[in-house]
């Protein structure tokens, strides 16, 4: 009765508020269909196992290693992008305040840091520099030395809190 | 026209100042173009079969199996490509007696490190590429492993390349002044054995490259995440029988590359070698557990040293024996002898002392290759000199801070040249230092020290000055025969509607060379950053160049961009005087508007002056030149390299229970000469500080006796995240070189190069009235409780 | 590296997933959060499974009253563990043990029932299940039993699980008036794999202590929480390290860990008993 398993999987996922039907094989993880099926090149693979969060993306509204979960795991799943967010103006003025305290040097990480970053953003409140550090403490970056992404954060919590009490 | 760097308020004053980055919007919205992100027509992927014995006999290769397997299509073993690809051997001239035996792009008959590639598996898709790796079945007589550099050169230790007649690769002793007197005669000698640990890179984006071969055409294109397209065109052309101008090199966003992209790999020559043969792109991206066994590591020394003071604390003596294990090739074309050559060349850097012994030992292993990476030799150099400098402070009583002061070379004491023959344009120790001392507030920090020691708390404050080897000249490689350019061009153009095009030969790798260009493109023409475009990592269009090495970018590249544009900006005043019936030297170019230089009225915008000279060219006179097009090159004569130096200080914490360092803050004062951009400067002093930091607390490759490789994954080999890392304060003393006109030199280098000297010290200041010390990095916590007495067995 | 999975499947109900296992050749594997399955087959350290995707089946997940226990779904996330409030007020521990598990990412996929059948024996949960006096409920073919958390763990990522059963949920007995319960650990960096961690609970029946990353599986310290029982906290200490027997490897010694064993003994009391160690 081995037929009930297959190596290839039918899925329907909505990426980026679009709806996305492709056939699977069944080893293959999130952030590969991403990239290769869909042409979403924003995240990326780095280590492939779970360690550096450059393929972190959001999965039904939570941040999630894109190289831990398999495509055939996200059959229904609602999957957010770098290029979503960025389509849909929701990390704005994250986006800018990176660009501001130059809290990116190279790049590659910071599509999965950014979605870290908003999943952190999201839950309200200012957070200090120390649970910034903390909630970004499964994201590599080589090259910044990460103070300019925790000054970057930091910023956007106070504006987005200022916001709010006006 | 002379800029006046000294007024900030000098008309198109974008040199000096934080400017966006270009190219940061289409990074943080993922629209970066890496090597992976491509995909050409009928790409095929490459996955290697790589020895899994740091050194065996290859007795055969059956490919059967895997040729079997669905998507696998080709198979290549070594004896394969050598039929394509000429092996190389990695040694420079000027490094005397350097030797390294020839290398294949996959091991013939025998491999030599755990991962050396031994076959080359294509296939459909990178996964049925590993699919059919897996598969190939090759036999292995394995050979005795030699893994330590201590014993390398012991009798009974195996040759690993019978040919060359011993494991030595390359030994320099350099000598002056007489430090057996000088010892014999000092107040005091303190002497102190230090070990850093094998390091590797850990770019985000693994290595990676896509080569495309266009028989048609006699083409190849070559999209790699390097720091060096010219160098790779070059190596590419050599090896796989290409005329130079026929193989281009593109390399569009890199994903960090910290030194580990500037050499030539095996497997990524490979992956030419059999898109050439296979007439179709093949792809290559390094996965995680092939980047730690093949991207090249580095550091790896041990180390006897020793230093002589006299009583006021006069530096009479440093004394260094260097040892160093490189693997079994050195890199080529770079070599593997530099680190231990430059830390010859760096011990006792800031200092002025008279007898000077350094040797460095540099024996073959099998281990995977170490070559050059971030700050090459400096963390060591700089570890050795500033510890033995804090020991003998402490011998003598003496306060950290005083005894450098006393053994510092004056700021006014430049031109000098060092007891190793270093020579020195012109460097700010004391003023850095001062700088430093009153930015972290040195005597406040203190008194925070002796409260905490009261309570029972290990603080601990390091100091750790530095000199930084940049802007290298043709003596760091080109005189050693090596096709590695040390001169730079840059191509400037002014198009129609009189925006800016700059085409550079230094590549930008995160860092913000692109930024950097832009803004001295801007200032040199006249024309707001926004309205520079500048293209740079492509051989085919950019002038020739060496591309981003030994901190290079701003201090060559940018000089070269700077003459560009300025003579842009003179071809276009002439056309514009012209046109406007003025002498040129009346007019001038602000904010993309010819203006009246002295009243700064406008007469033109470049936009018109464009038109003309594009559409209309009819109404200008016959004989005036209208090129709208420069280029210059830029190459340093005066020095060998431009040294820059710094100060750095750490403040951190020692749990005596179970010997975790928490970091609490960390300083720098830097002198990079001229701060072209001081955000992007500050963050690579940052980002440095933190690889130096990974080097201090975290990062060790560790091997076991038979060269197996223990800790090939990011959760094994630790470098610093954001929840360990400090804030850090950076500050600058600017000492413009005066080989330029921009009197830029290079940052790159500075943080990685003195952090683990201020962590060490700051350390060993925290234990010392425990009597305890350490000196073999990374300092683990268990490596700092065994230091204190505190573990049993 | 690119996983290689013989196949995929993903069970709708409990009774599917036992079926799927039972029919898979013996190359089943119950795949739930897949926050180490898929790392080990992304390293190729696991081949040819045949994926049995429990993810979706709704009556494994979520935190329910039971009288004097918690119950918790094999497929409650880590990070719903973390948050929920009964786990706050009545197993602080585990809730405190969330913190210590990785980074958000991971929490946010991970499942307390995937950690705790993979046996990871540097991981936290299951040492918390030790501590805890938890017991383990396991579905299979034949029906349903129940296993003591001692007798759980049997070795590296070996449980008392046989082939085509699945943790279905894990019963923890609800904290007690005057109860306490603590973890203490130390990693390299933050999210890291314990060194050594040690987990508390008092309890008016006495002290039990659990510690993780010393062996093969977590050990429940008995002769430690004797000592600690006769209020011996020195004896405590020195009974700890002579009954662990941790390893050796390129992050810490046997001796390291053993004397951080130590350390953490005493820490755990002092934060216990308001008395600095």
């Amino acid at each position: 009765m081995t037929e009930m398993f297959r190596d290839k999987i039918d899925v329907e996922i909505t990426v980026n508020g679009e709806p996305v039907e492709a056939r699977v094989p069944a080893g293959q993880h999130l952030i590969d269909f991403l990239r290769q099926t869909v042409g979403l090149t924003g995240a990326h693979a780095s280590c492939e196992h779970g360690v550096c969060g450059a393929c972190t993306v959001e999965v039904d509204g939570a941040s999630v290693r894109g190289c831990l979960m398999l495509a055939a795991q996200a059959d229904g799943a609602e999957v957010w992008t770098v290029e979503g967010l960025t389509e849909r103006g929701r990390i704005a003025d994250l986006q800018a305040a990176f660009i501001a305290h130059n809290a990116l040097q190279c790049g590659f990480c910071t599509p999965g840091m950014l979605v870290a970053c908003d999943e952190l953003l999201r839950r309200g409140g200012t957070p200090s520099r120390a649970e910034i550090r903390e909630h970004l403490s499964g994201n590599y970056c080589r090259c910044t030395g990460y103070e300019a992404i925790v000054d970057a954060v930091e910023t956007v919590a106070k504006a987005r809190a200022g916001k709010g009490a006006a | 026209m002379t800029i006046q760097f000294g007024n900030p308020d000098r008309p198109n004053s974008y040199i000096g100042k934080t400017v966006p980055r270009p190219n940061a919007a289409k990074l943080v919205q993922g629209r970066g173009q890496y090597v992976d992100d491509i995909t050409l027509p009928r790409m095929v992927h490459v996955a290697f079969v790589r020895s899994p014995f740091a050194h065996a006999q290859i007795t055969g290769i059956d490919a059967a199996e895997a040729l079997a397997t669905k998507g696998v299509l080709r198979v290549f073993t070594g004896a394969d490509l050598a039929e394509v690809c000429t092996p190389w051997v990695a040694v420079l001239a000027h490094l005397k007696g350097l030797k390294s035996p020839p290398e294949h792009p996959i091991a013939i008959d025998r491999a030599v490190w755990v991962g050396e590639p031994v076959a080359a598996v294509v296939a459909t898709s990178r996964a049925a590429a590993e699919e059919g790796a897996a598969l190939v079945e090759v036999d292995y007589d394995p050979l005795p492993a030699v893994t330590d550099t201590m014993t390398a050169l012991d009798a009974d230790t195996p040759v690993i390349h019978p040919d060359l007649g011993d494991n030595l690769a390359f030994r320099r002793l350099h000598e002056e002044g007489d430090v057996d007197a000088a010892k014999a005669a000092a107040h005091k000698v303190v002497t102190a054995r230090f070990r850093t640990a094998r390091h590797t890179g850990v770019t985000l984006e693994p290595r990676s490259i896509l080569v495309d071969w266009n028989p048609a055409e006699g083409q190849m294109t070559a999209y790699h995440a390097t720091q060096a397209p010219h160098m790779m065109q070059s190596v590419l052309a050599k090896h796989l029988d290409i005329p130079e101008s026929r193989v281009r090199v593109i390399c569009g966003d890199v994903g960090g590359s910290y030194g580990i992209k500037v050499h030539v790999y095996p497997d990524e020559v490979a992956t030419a070698a059999i898109a050439k043969v296979m007439g179709r792109p093949v792809k290559f991206i390094a996965d995680r557990l092939e980047s730690f066994t093949t991207d090249i590591h580095a550091r790896d020394h041990e180390i006897e040293a020793s230093i002589a003071v006299d009583a006021d604390g006069k530096i009479l003596a440093i004394d260094v024996n260097d040892w160093t294990g490189i693997g079994p090739y050195s890199v080529y074309p770079r070599t593997s002898a530099i680190e231990g050559n430059q830390v010859v060349n760096l011990c006792g850097g800031p200092y002025d002392f008279a007898n000077y012994r350094a040797r460095t030992s540099v024996v073959f292993q099998n281990k995977t290759p170490t070559c050059q990476y971030r700050a090459v030799g400096h963390p060591i150099a700089v570890a050795i000199t500033e510890g033995l400098v804090d020991m003998a402070a402490a011998e003598l009583g003496m306060d950290p801070v005083e005894i450098r002061r006393r053994n510092m070379y004056a700021d006014d004491a430049y031109p000098v040249t060092s007891p190793a023959k270093m020579k020195f344009e012109g460097l700010s120790h004391h003023a850095s230092m001062d700088k430093l001392m009153a930015m972290m507030d040195y005597d406040a920090l203190r008194a925070d020290q002796a409260e905490a020691r009261k309570a029972g708390k290990l603080r601990g404050l390091g100091i750790a000055s530095f000199i930084e080897l940049t802007n290298p000249s043709p003596f760091m490689y080109g005189i050693g025969g090596a096709r590695i350019s040390a001169q730079d061009g840059c191509t400037v153009r002014m198009d129609p509607d009189g925006s800016v095009v700059a085409l550079s030969g230094v590549t930008e790798q995160g860092q913000g060379t692109e930024a950097m260009l832009s803004q001295v493109v801007a200032e040199g023409v006249g024309v707001p950053p926004s309205q520079v475009r500048v293209i740079t990592g492509d051989t085919q269009v950019t002038p020739y160049g060496g591309g981003t090495w030994a901190s290079r970018g701003a201090g060559i590249g940018g000089e070269a961009a700077l003459q560009a544009a300025k003579a842009l900006r003179d071809s276009i005043l002439q056309v514009a005087a012209a046109m406007l019936q003025a002498a040129p030297d009346t007019l001038d170019i602000r904010d993309g508007q010819v203006v009246d230089a002295a009243t700064g009225a406008e007469r033109m915008p470049l936009a018109e002056l464009g038109r003309i000279v594009y559409f209309r060219g009819d109404t200008l006179p016959k004989d005036l030149p209208r090129e709208l097009v420069q280029t210059r090159h830029f190459i340093t004569m005066d020095y060998p390299f431009a040294f820059t130096n710094g100060v750095q200080a750490s403040y951190l914490e020692v749990d005596p229970e179970t010997g975790v360092v928490t970091l609490l803050k960390h300083w720098c004062v830097e002198d990079c000469g001229r701060v072209i951009n001081p955000q992007l400067v500050d963050e690579q002093i940052r980002g440095g500080i933190v690889q130096g930091l990974g080097g201090a607390l975290y990062e060790e490759i560790h091997y076991d006796a038979d060269g197996q490789l223990l800790n090939g994954s990011m959760a094994d080999y630790l470098v610093p995240m954001a929840a360990e890392m400090p804030d850090m304060q950076i500050a600058h003393v600017e000492t413009p070189t005066g080989e330029s006109e921009l009197g830029a030199k290079g940052a790159g280098e500075a943080g990685t190069a003195g952090a683990p000297a201020a962590v060490m010290n700051a350390i060993n200041d925290a234990l010392r009235p425990l009597g305890a010390q350490v000196t073999e990095m990374p300092f683990t916590p268990e490596r700092i409780l065994r230091a204190m007495g505190k573990i049993e067995g | 590296m690119k996983a290689s999975a013989g196949g995929y499947a993903r069970a709708n109900d409990l009774r599917e997933a036992l079926d799927l296992l039972a029919n898979a050749d013996g190359q089943g594997r119950v795949l739930a959060g897949g926050q180490s399955l898929i790392a080990a087959m992304n390293m190729r350290l696991s081949t040819g499974d045949m994926l049995v995707d429990i993810s979706r089946i709704a009556e494994l997940a979520g935190v329910a009253e039971d009288g004097e226990t918690l119950r918790i779904g094999a497929l409650t996330r880590h990070a719903a563990v973390g948050a929920d409030p009964l786990v706050k007020t009545h197993v602080p521990l585990l809730a405190e043990a969330t913190g210590h598990i990785a980074h958000a990412a991971i929490r946010n996929r991970g499942t307390i029932g995937g950690a705790l059948s993979h046996a990871d024996p540097a991981a936290e949960f299951p040492a918390c299940a030790l501590a805890l006096g938890a017991s383990m409920e396991i579905a299979g073919p034949d029906g349903s039993r129940t296993v003591a958390a001692e007798d759980f763990f049997e070795d590296v990522f070996t449980t008392a699980l046989a082939e085509g059963e699945i943790l279905t949920a894990l019963t923890v007995p609800k904290q007690r008036p005057g109860e306490a319960q603590l973890i203490e650990e130390v990693a390299r960096r933050s999210g890291d794999y314990a060194l050594v961690g040690l987990c508390l609970v008092k309890r008016d029946a006495g002290h039990r202590v659990a510690l993780f990353s010393v062996g093969a599986t977590p050990i429940l310290a008995r002769a430690c929480m004797a000592r600690l029982d006769a209020g011996d906290l020195d004896g405590a200490v020195t009974a700890l390290q002579g009954e662990i027997d941790p390893p050796s490897d390129t992050q810490a010694s046997a001796a390291y860990r053993r004397h951080l064993a130590g350390v953490l003994l005493r820490r755990a009391m002092a934060r216990l008993t308001g008395v600095p160690a």
